[in-house]
């Protein structure tokens, strides 16, 4: 596989007269290979859409440089900025972005329109466009007919009818119900494999972004704090943001003592643990996945059932560690009663330092803002 | 004692009965959900309750008294009912600051201004908002707001309380907490709440009991939680409650075969809850309940699978059809073992049966 | 505390109760003040038309339209309000685009400079530009000839050209601002598409953000060709001494030649249908233009737009843009203050020739009619604007909230007069209150001016509180039910507080327009029941010059405080 995305040292920093300079992007490096589906996810504000309008040529960058395949895009030292209609790329937008005086045919046939295609190609190539994304015979019809769903695979059909190498999709699903945003993650994954584009997808959805992506990264506040698939992601998270970020987590506070870990101020019972624990004595955080807790009624640490809540895929189960709560979900089968006793033992669980307060305020601080 | 009696209510716009003979009773100190699929009728309910709407027949109890009949042609209007009411979109007054919101209720009954000092600070303190007396709702978030809008139900009438969706303008997060939030003050302040929303799992999270209202505005089942999920009353609230599988399934010579073309053996005799029906029966399974065990003779392929973290998501095929199936994930090597492509052995749990034409479009 | 209810509540069952609702009682009310203001004024118009006394008679509407006269007078309307249109709508796009899209500097003075023309009355701006461009005797004019030693005015703003430039520069904001305001809601990557599906800028500008904003831009031109069709004050001020007509025009010089005959009145009447059918027409248009392009261009994430880089062209086109301001917005109100100082009209503008007599006049209250004027005025506003905000916000309440059956009638005639021209409107109001009706006689006095004012400006108050009302969801009064108030009740505490800005802003929305009004009042007032704009335009047609300027700047003033005045109040409530 060939590299077809890399960013070199990439930073973007604003400057505001209400904050001063803001640094929207800290020097981000990554390589995405060509044929592969990319997730940015992050919270809102973290530099992932940023990111992703450089890669389109919509914004400067104030450091780094940016590879299209082999074609050098964008370079802050040398001055290189290919603006965006010449970087062949195909990209989709939370609002859809379709235009609304425009019937669907020419919608999907604008970017063949420009560059000149011989009218008996163009009507050929939106004809497949239109077919790959369920659109046919939709041509005269107006945008303001169709649905949100139907819109965005306009927009899907307009990016691929140039048969573009890169796709890049800023929150394509987030204007969409919950179940329609289902359907179309598979509608892109199956364009995906028809057509083998390279994918960069935006997301806040981390579950979204989860199920899409072959590979992915999490920022914040500008900077990436994790790149790999989405279950080294979620199952081996680097830090406490990233394991927050994704999914569900259950932080408890424990103390470790000769290689057992205690519910800290309890330490009448260690907590059962299959997988390592830290060696040095101390106080630590021990995070944990509501689904990678064990409950049974034979054996582990010992403890009560606080509450439980009936999902429609499985049941919750609120239980006491120590002074602190953890969430553990298993199936509607062995069913334990609100109150009753049970053991859990705790599988291949995280750990990480105590909490430190001034990182915690610092996302505060930023958060206000 | 019955907090609230609806006997026999049928309210109709023109030709269209949205309650037909509609009969529920509520009981006194619990949280009530009515859950319903969007235009079943369960917003009218409520508006029946409250005197926003006039039925066309029957009565409407409220501690008791009569507050509505037709037949005895009384009318109780909307103000002397006693009822808190939380709406959707907050319904705040942006005009008055949270204080005077809250206190709206108290100073309509006239009640002195010790009394009334007292009881807004309470409410307020009941959904932690007391530091914010001074704010103008304009200055408030969705979450602060709707908390307001409890409050002042909350002066209002403190021991019947109806929410119409009082969360769905709330992102995840927020909602989840409100939600703990009812919960822990219905529990310190025993009153009855009749909760109405579209969403099932806040229903499961929230109520004692859950009232599910079909598409004619009928009641499909009254239940508990555990109830409603594990014996749904008919294939609707089975469909309604999640995503569901649905596969034809026959019996023959005393065995349960799955009714494909090339027939696959089920189970051993008649299952329990099979149709006493000579038309065609079909099998309903959630998700979860088709578990991968390569012992089972029964194989299908992984068509697709989608990783969510705590979920493994996969699509299967069974003898030309499409199954979802969910896995609550292990976090080891367990997960990697089902990938696209490959064959695996499935078994079911839980299964329910129904007779196949049963309508249920939810 | 129950059971003692119920008998009360007995009768409000289905309605039925004991005496007149508070609700309908509104609805009838609703109905008779507007057949009073404003059905029985139209029913006169067409009934003056064809019938001439004893029979139905069209005659009279053939010979009227087919007159020499009147045939060039719908002529000059039609070329005017044509030429108008199209060149206003050329400037104001370009305008829209400038500030919109591109990074040119000094914005916000120029966003500034494009809202005065809104605030100065037309025929204050005419009158102006015929001190700077009248022939020979413009100021502008003969400094021109002077220093580049012409021999003939270089401009004449007492033409058909002139008259149509006037309506250009003062009309040209109404598309800029439709425009601008399209350009700024639409969603930015309705264009960064394009520009990823290989597009350059100047091929995103006229194939995506042109086409993107002709509905905004054609109903800005509407909205111009609509009011020049209508206007009165700058065909009056600058066609009159050449003989140069338009139907609004007209229709007043008939209704002056008609001195009372009947015959004479008909004249007029007839040519009033004619110019309601030349409006409805336009208005016809609007409505097809506007069904067939309404695009959702406002979703997506609040981003702002990229902005093209002028480069090269920025200054130039900056000097440009100042320049024109400069030339149509400034130049004019620099004019009238100029000569409001000026011993006598002609006189050279130095020092030697100032004085504030003019003023003094003004304020010692030596001459009676002009201090009459500004009371009648002031008095005219103030009523006009009260009763509009009561009847305006009870007939919003009755049409958006109690929805009676044929709701949609009361509104139509409520907002019917607000396409009617106010020409129209004053011959109606004559045709109707001259005692013909009930023995009413109002003619020659105040209230016939306050009766079609009030009949003009309803409209503008019912569109502010019903957009107001619309807001008010339902869930909050019905949150006040459930928190114990009876329907009065809700009423008082939650409905009209949160009303309460837009029916203080729809009170000024009637006063000022009354404070600058003209067309209606130069055909209503008498001797005694003179306003500011019949006051100006009468000394001005007398010859007293500086006098009318000075009369001008007063009324600007006071316009432009209140102005202010009602920005303050609606953006301190606007929280």
């Amino acid at each position: 596989m060939t590299d077809q995305i890399v960013l070199n040292h990439v930073t973007k920093s604003f400057t505001t007269k209400e904050l001063g300079t803001v640094v929207a992007v800290n020097d981000f490096n990554l390589t995405v290979k060509k044929g592969e589906c990319f997730a940015f996810l992050g919270p809102s504000g973290c530099g992932k859409t940023t990111t992703l309008r450089m890669i389109a040529g919509f914004e400067d960058l104030t450091e780094g440089q940016i590879y299209l395949g082999d074609k050098l895009v964008s370079d802050s030292k040398k001055n290189i900025y290919i603006p965006p209609e010449k970087r062949e790329l195909g990209m989709v937008f939370q609002a859809f972005a379709v235009w609304p005086h425009m019937n669907i045919f020419d919608n999907v046939a604008f970017p063949l329109k420009v560059k000149k295609v011989p009218k008996a190609e163009i009507k050929e190539r939106v004809t497949k466009a239109l077919h790959y994304t369920s659109l046919d015979g939709l041509e005269k019809t107006f945008p303001s007919d169709l649905s949100g769903g139907q819109q965005q695979r306009i927009a899907l059909a307009r990016a691929i009818v140039v048969n573009p190498d890169v796709m890049l999709l800023d929150e394509p699903l987030s204007n969409l119900d919950p179940h329609l945003r289902e359907t179309m993650r598979f509608e892109i994954k199956r364009l995906q494999k028809e057509f083998g584009f390279t994918i960069i997808f935006v997301t806040h959805d981390q579950a979204e972004a989860m199920a899409i992506s072959d590979r992915m990264l999490v920022m914040d506040m500008g900077n990436v704090q994790q790149i790999g698939t989405p279950s080294e992601l979620y199952n081996k998270p680097i830090n406490k943001f990233v394991h927050s970020f994704l999914g569900q987590s259950n932080f408890t506070k424990v103390v470790i003592k000769d290689g057992k870990a205690y519910a800290k101020g309890h330490m009448d019972q260690t907590i059962a643990v299959d997988g390592n624990v830290p060696e040095e004595n101390g106080e630590m955080i021990l995070a944990t996945r509501p689904n990678t807790i064990d409950i049974n009624r034979e054996s582990g640490y010992k403890t009560r059932i606080i509450k439980r809540t009936f999902k429609t895929d499985f049941v919750e189960y609120l239980v006491a560690i120590g002074d602190d709560t953890v969430l553990i979900q298993t199936p509607h089968r062995n069913l334990f009663k609100s109150g009753e006793e049970c053991y859990i033992r705790v599988h291949n669980p995280a750990w990480y330092p105590p909490e430190d307060e001034e990182a915690e305020k610092e996302r505060e601080r930023r958060n206000v803002v | 004692m019955n907090k609230v009696e609806l006997e026999n209510i049928t309210v109709r716009y023109g030709d269209h009965t949205v309650l037909d003979n509609f009969s529920l009773t509520i009981p006194e100190g619990k949280i009530i959900g009515i859950v319903g699929p969007s235009a079943c009728g369960k917003t009218t309910v409520v508006r029946a309750i409250c005197g926003f709407v006039n039925p066309q027949t029957g009565t409407v109890k409220i501690n008791g008294n009569t507050m509505y009949s037709k037949e005895q042609k009384v009318n109780i209007a909307p103000e002397r009912r006693n009822v808190g009411v939380v709406f959707q979109d907050y319904a705040v007054w942006p005009h008055l600051s949270v204080y005077d919101n809250v206190a709206y209720p108290l100073k309509k009954r006239k009640v002195n201004k010790e009394e009334l000092d007292k009881e807004v600070k309470e409410a307020l303190r009941q959904v932690n908002m007391s530091s914010y007396e001074k704010y103008l709702p304009s200055q408030l978030s969705g979450g602060q707001q709707q908390r307001v809008a409890i409050a002042r139900a909350l002066t209002s009438s403190k021991d019947l309380l109806i929410m119409d969706e009082p969360i769905t303008n709330l992102d995840a997060k927020l909602r989840e907490q409100l939600l703990v939030e009812i919960r822990l003050m219905q529990e310190r302040l025993g009153s009855t709440i009749i909760y109405i929303t579209h969403d099932q799992e806040a229903a499961l999270q929230l109520c004692d009991k859950i009232v599910i209202m079909q598409n004619d505005g009928s009641i499909g089942q009254i239940g508990t939680d555990e109830e409603i999920i594990k014996d749904p009353a008919n294939k609707f609230i089975f469909k309604f409650i999640g995503v569901s599988n649905f596969l034809p399934v026959k019996m023959e010579d005393g065995k349960c075969y799955l009714d494909y073309s090339e027939p696959m053996l089920l189970r051993e005799g008649k299952p329990e809850g099979y149709p006493d029906t000579d038309k065609p029966v079909e099998m309903g399974v959630r998700p979860m309940d088709v578990i991968f065990d390569d012992a089972s003779p029964i194989k299908a392929k992984i068509i697709q699978t989608v990783f969510l973290g705590n979920i493994y998501n996969y699509f299967i095929q069974l003898g030309g059809q499409e199954l979802r199936v969910q896995r609550i994930t292990s976090g080891g090597e367990e997960d990697d073992k089902y990938v696209e492509g490959k064959e695996v052995g499935i078994r079911f749990v839980g299964e329910k049966y129904y007779t196949r034409e049963e309508k249920a479009d939810v | 505390m129950f059971k003692k209810a119920q008998n009360k509540d007995f009768l409000a069952l289905e309605g039925k109760r004991s005496g007149i609702s508070l609700d309908n009682a509104m609805i009838i009310f609703s109905y008779i003040a507007l057949t009073f203001v404003v059905i029985i004024p139209v029913f006169m118009i067409i009934y003056y038309t064809f019938w001439d006394g004893t029979k139905i008679d069209f005659e009279m509407f053939k010979t009227v339209l087919f007159q020499p006269e009147n045939l060039g007078a719908l002529k000059n309307t039609a070329i005017i309000g044509v030429v108008t249109t199209l060149l206003a709508a050329v400037i104001g796009v370009f305008f829209a685009w400038l500030l919109g899209r591109s990074d040119i500097p000094l914005k916000g003075l120029m966003r500034f400079l494009f809202s005065i023309p809104f605030m100065i009355p037309p025929f204050l701006a005419a009158m102006s530009w015929d001190m700077m461009f009248s022939g020979r005797g413009g100021y502008v004019n003969n400094f021109l000839m002077s220093l580049f030693h012409l021999a003939e005015a270089p401009f004449n703003v007492n033409s058909l050209f002139g008259i149509i430039v006037i309506e250009v520069v003062y009309y040209f904001p109404f598309v800029y601002m439709q425009v601008v305001s399209a350009l700024e809601r639409m969603d930015p990557t309705l264009e960064e598409s394009a520009r990823i599906a290989g597009a350059s800028q100047l091929y995103v500008i006229t194939h995506i953000t042109l086409p993107l904003t002709i509905p905004a831009i054609s109903s800005g031109m509407l909205l111009v060709l609509i009011t020049s069709l209508s206007n009165y004050g700058i065909p009056s001020l600058l066609g009159f001494s050449k003989n140069i007509f338009t139907l609004p025009t007209m229709i007043v010089e008939l209704m002056n030649r008609a001195e009372g005959s009947f015959v004479g009145i008909r004249q007029a009447a007839c040519l009033s249908v004619i110019l309601v059918v030349v409006v409805a027409i336009a208005l016809l248009i609007q409505r097809i233009v506007l069904n067939v392009g309404r695009y959702d261009i406002i979703k997506g994430k609040s981003m702002r737009p990229m902005l093209i880089k002028l480069r090269g062209a920025k200054y130039p086109l900056l000097i440009f843009s100042l320049f024109f301001l400069a030339l149509v917005v400034i130049a004019p109100l620099v004019m009238i203050l100029c000569i409001s100082f000026i011993k006598a009209y002609g006189l050279p503008i130095t020092l030697e020739n100032f004085t504030l007599a003019h003023y003094q006049r003004i304020f010692a209250g030596s001459n009676v009619m002009v201090t009459s004027a500004i009371k009648n005025s002031l008095f005219l506003g103030f009523s006009a604007g009260l009763i509009c905000l009561f009847l305006g916000t009870m007939l919003a309440y009755v049409i958006y909230k109690v929805k009676p059956k044929g709701s949609v009638v009361l509104e139509m005639m409520a907002v019917l007069p607000y396409s009617l021209p106010g020409t129209v409107m004053a011959i109606g109001c004559i045709l109707a209150w001259s005692g013909k009706i009930a023995g009413i006689n109002l003619y020659n006095t105040i209230w016939i001016i306050l009766v079609a004012y009030i009949a003009r400006y309803l409209s503008y108050v019912l569109k502010s509180s019903s957009a107001a009302l619309q807001q008010v969801h339902p869930s909050l009064e019905e949150a006040a039910r459930s928190c114990g108030a009876s329907h009065l009740e809700s009423l008082k505490d939650i409905t009209l507080p949160l009303i309460k800005p837009a029916m203080l802003s729809g009170f000024f929305l009637v006063f000022l327009p009354c404070m600058r009004e003209l067309t209606t009042s130069v055909l209503l007032y008498g001797p005694k029941s003179r306003t500011l704009g019949v006051m100006i335009y009468s000394l001005r047609v007398n010859g007293m010059i500086p006098s009318a300027a000075a009369l001008s700047v007063l009324t600007i003033t006071i316009i432009i405080i209140m102005n202010n005045l009602v920005n303050y109040i609606t953006k301190d409530r606007r929280k």
